[in-house]
């Protein structure tokens, strides 16, 4: 309890001088490929908005996961500052970026990533669990189970609760990553490529999910290959070349 | 929490795992089983040894003895730390059956029965007189006849089973023994004569130590009457040995301590007398370095087999590095997810060691229960085994072995479930240490580009 209102305090803005909830700045990161280095990105600045449903399209190869994984600390910046709610991420310790990933964010992959060895309420559940000790762990499951409950109602997951990930569809699948990601009521869902992995109707209904999350006040970033799918965000912009695009504003 | 429920689902759950698990519980097995007769036959022989000649010895290597014993055994008698004091004469002799031509070389022992009984189990190794050890040397079928024990390889043959057949009471045999007396300074005391002591004793019972050697060479004959054979009982009386019993509370090497510091006394009043030389030749020691030479074998292979398994739990390390190793290659996306949702690096390394201590608790609980149970039937099991076979562990008409020792011992199995553990969580530690170590991006195995 003493290290969620710790982290609170510690993410609360302290900078005040413009509404960003994410913003990176001058973002470069090169990979290593045999002897030849490929720099992916090339000075990327962006700003999420508290409440904002952000596409970022880009083609295959564009550095938009890359860009996704350095928002959501799953990966470093060769060059360059992402600061979340003001505060620089590069300046955190190894478990307050820990704290980050499990309070802060919430991650949705293309490939689902489920644990195969849990349930599926389990897999919900699970960024709860990691949170706490087992005494900890022990005093909020009854919150943190109905919570999952209640996630997988809203996803319409109601009765797989018990099922294994592999009795689940694509679909299915993904609504469970959403609903894990969203297990610890993240300030930011970062998504990348969702739909991806998912046939036209199924990506639709996991987009719908997204809006209405959008609605309800979620901040969502997306990556997707597919303008029509970053359609549904309120701003998409093009990653090409390494480096910001095209910008446009859903009306 | 999810540190506890993930390593019994990956155990449970992953068919590979069985196979740390399964290298674990029969590394276990083994360990179990050969550490627990290698142990039992090194203690119970310990045991033997320590009972055929008591806490300690105060002995010399020589044939003539060394004098004043008396004095010395009145000495220790008042000491308060003392049980039992027994003076021995020990030679070498040829004894011959009466009415044959036959004869046998054979260590002799002359010995008080009850005062050596009272330091040693000499009691306890006989088969007649069991319960009057007084009445030792007193044949039951002429008990005014100077007796001897025989050593029980010299008079019985076992069987294929290792088992003596006895005789309801000793066989009415006479033995001739005949001996080189010798002189205080060594030399032949019937030189120019008859050269040799003979003296006729009477079979009055066997003794059965459970030490091949000493049970297939050893006759005891009456104190006395060895010192007469052996040429010891002249002016100045003489033994070779002295073995003495210590209280219960005396720790051995403080009671040991305490007679030779009593013995060096004794050797500084009698300098100058007669015959005072052959006390320097004496030496005080405990019964495990008077008897080291025949341990010292024992526990060396008993070493050597610890080594050889200690290489067996090396050579499980590396099984469970292996299996660990294609494990958490195989969950390397489970640790990227992990580590995406808040999962510290310590916390990966603590989950897979607790998966690690798992196999290695589980592993050896399992191996310990089947050695338990094949050491509980291990001589029922060898007895089939002849019957059907005749296969036998150890040939009985050869080693001096009753029955397989099978006790398990609670310290050993202490030794043996933490190594196990400590096996399993070294091999597991190099494998999650890496995949801790990696980044999250990598361990998704997601296109970095």
């Amino acid at each position: 309890m003493v290290q969620e209102e710790e982290i609170s305090k510690r993410d609360e803005p302290i900078m005040s001088n413009d509404d960003s909830l994410l913003k990176a700045e001058g973002i470069y990161k090169s990979y290593r490929m045999g002897a030849t280095e490929v720099r992916v990105l090339k000075g990327v600045d962006l700003a999420v908005k508290k409440g904002e449903f952000l596409a970022i399209v880009g083609v295959s190869g564009s550095g938009k996961s890359t860009l996704l994984h350095i928002l959501g600390a799953l990966d470093r910046p060769d060059k360059g500052v992402v600061r979340f709610q003001g505060r620089d991420l590069s300046r955190h310790s190894e478990s307050e970026l820990n704290r980050f990933r499990n309070k802060m964010v919430g991650f949705v992959f293309q490939f689902y990533h489920l644990l195969d060895e849990l349930n599926v309420l389990e897999n919900v559940f699970l960024p709860a669990m990691v949170s706490k000790g087992i005494v900890g762990w022990i005093a909020s499951r009854g919150r943190a189970k109905s919570r999952a409950r209640e996630l997988l109602a809203q996803l319409g997951l109601r009765e797989r609760g018990n099922h294994k990930p592999y009795q689940l569809s694509g679909g299915e699948r993904q609504r469970v990553a959403i609903g894990r990601a969203l297990m610890n009521e993240p300030r930011i869902l970062l998504a990348d490529e969702p739909t991806g992995n998912l046939d036209s109707a199924t990506g639709n209904g996991i987009l719908e999910v997204f809006e209405k999350l959008n609605k309800a006040g979620q901040t969502i970033v997306m990556v997707s290959h597919d303008e029509r799918i970053a359609q549904k965000a309120g701003r998409i912009i093009t990653l090409a070349d390494g480096k910001i695009g095209h910008k446009s504003i859903r009306a | 929490m999810y540190k506890i429920i993930l390593p019994f689902r990956y155990l449970f759950k992953k068919h590979i795992s069985y196979l740390a698990f399964l290298a674990v519980s029969l590394c276990v097995f083994i360990v179990v089983v050969v550490m627990t007769v290698m142990t039992g036959l090194v203690t119970d022989f310990k045991q033997k040894n320590h009972r055929y000649v008591g806490d300690c010895v105060v002995s010399t290597e020589s044939l003539v003895g060394f004098a004043y014993y008396e004095d010395f055994v009145n000495i220790l008698e008042r000491e308060d730390f003392i049980e039992g004091i027994s003076a021995v004469v020990k030679s070498y002799a040829l004894v011959s059956p009466k009415g044959t031509e036959d004869n046998i070389g054979v260590e002799i022992m002359g010995i008080d029965p009850v005062s050596h009984s009272q330091t040693t189990g000499f009691g306890k190794t006989l088969y007649y007189r069991k319960d009057d050890v007084s009445k030792a040397f007193k044949p039951v079928y002429a008990p005014e006849r100077n007796g001897c024990v025989v050593g029980v390889d010299l008079m019985l043959m076992r069987d294929a089973k290792g088992r003596y057949a006895y005789r309801a009471s000793p066989a009415e045999m006479a033995f001739a023994v005949s001996c080189f007396p010798l002189t205080a300074k060594g030399a032949l005391a019937k030189a120019g004569t008859g050269l040799v002591n003979t003296e006729t004793f009477y079979y009055s019972d066997i003794s059965h130590s459970g030490l091949a050697r000493v049970d297939s060479s050893l006759v005891y004959l009456p104190f006395e009457r060895a010192q007469l054979l052996c040429g010891m009982a002249g002016a100045v009386k003489r033994a070779n040995v002295i073995h003495i019993k210590f209280k219960p509370n005396v720790k051995l090497a403080a009671g040991c301590e305490k007679v030779a510091s009593l013995w060096q006394r004794f050797v500084e009043e009698r300098s100058g007398e007669k015959r005072a030389d052959l006390l320097e030749k004496v030496t005080v020691q405990s019964w495990k370095d008077y008897r080291r030479a025949f341990i010292a074998a024992m526990e060396k292979e008993q070493t050597m087999l610890t080594v050889m398994f200690a290489l067996v739990g090396i050579t499980t390390v590396f099984i469970v590095f292996v299996v660990f190793y294609m494990i958490i290659s195989h969950k390397s996306k489970d640790i990227g997810i992990l580590k995406s949702i808040g999962v510290s690096n310590g916390d990966v390394v603590s989950l897979f060691s607790g998966f690690a201590f798992l196999v290695g608790l589980l592993g050896s609980v399992v191996g310990l229960f089947a050695g338990w149970l094949f050491l509980l039937k291990i001589n029922q099991i060898e007895d089939w085994l002849f019957e059907r076979f005749g296969f036998q562990l150890w040939d009985r008409t050869i080693y001096a072995i009753g029955d397989i020792p099978n006790r398990i011992d609670l310290k050993v199995l202490g030794i043996i479930i933490l190594s196990a553990i400590v096996a399993c969580l070294a091999g597991a530690f190099v494998p999650s240490r890496q995949a801790a170590r990696s980044a999250p991006v990598e361990a998704l195995q997601v296109n970095p580009v």
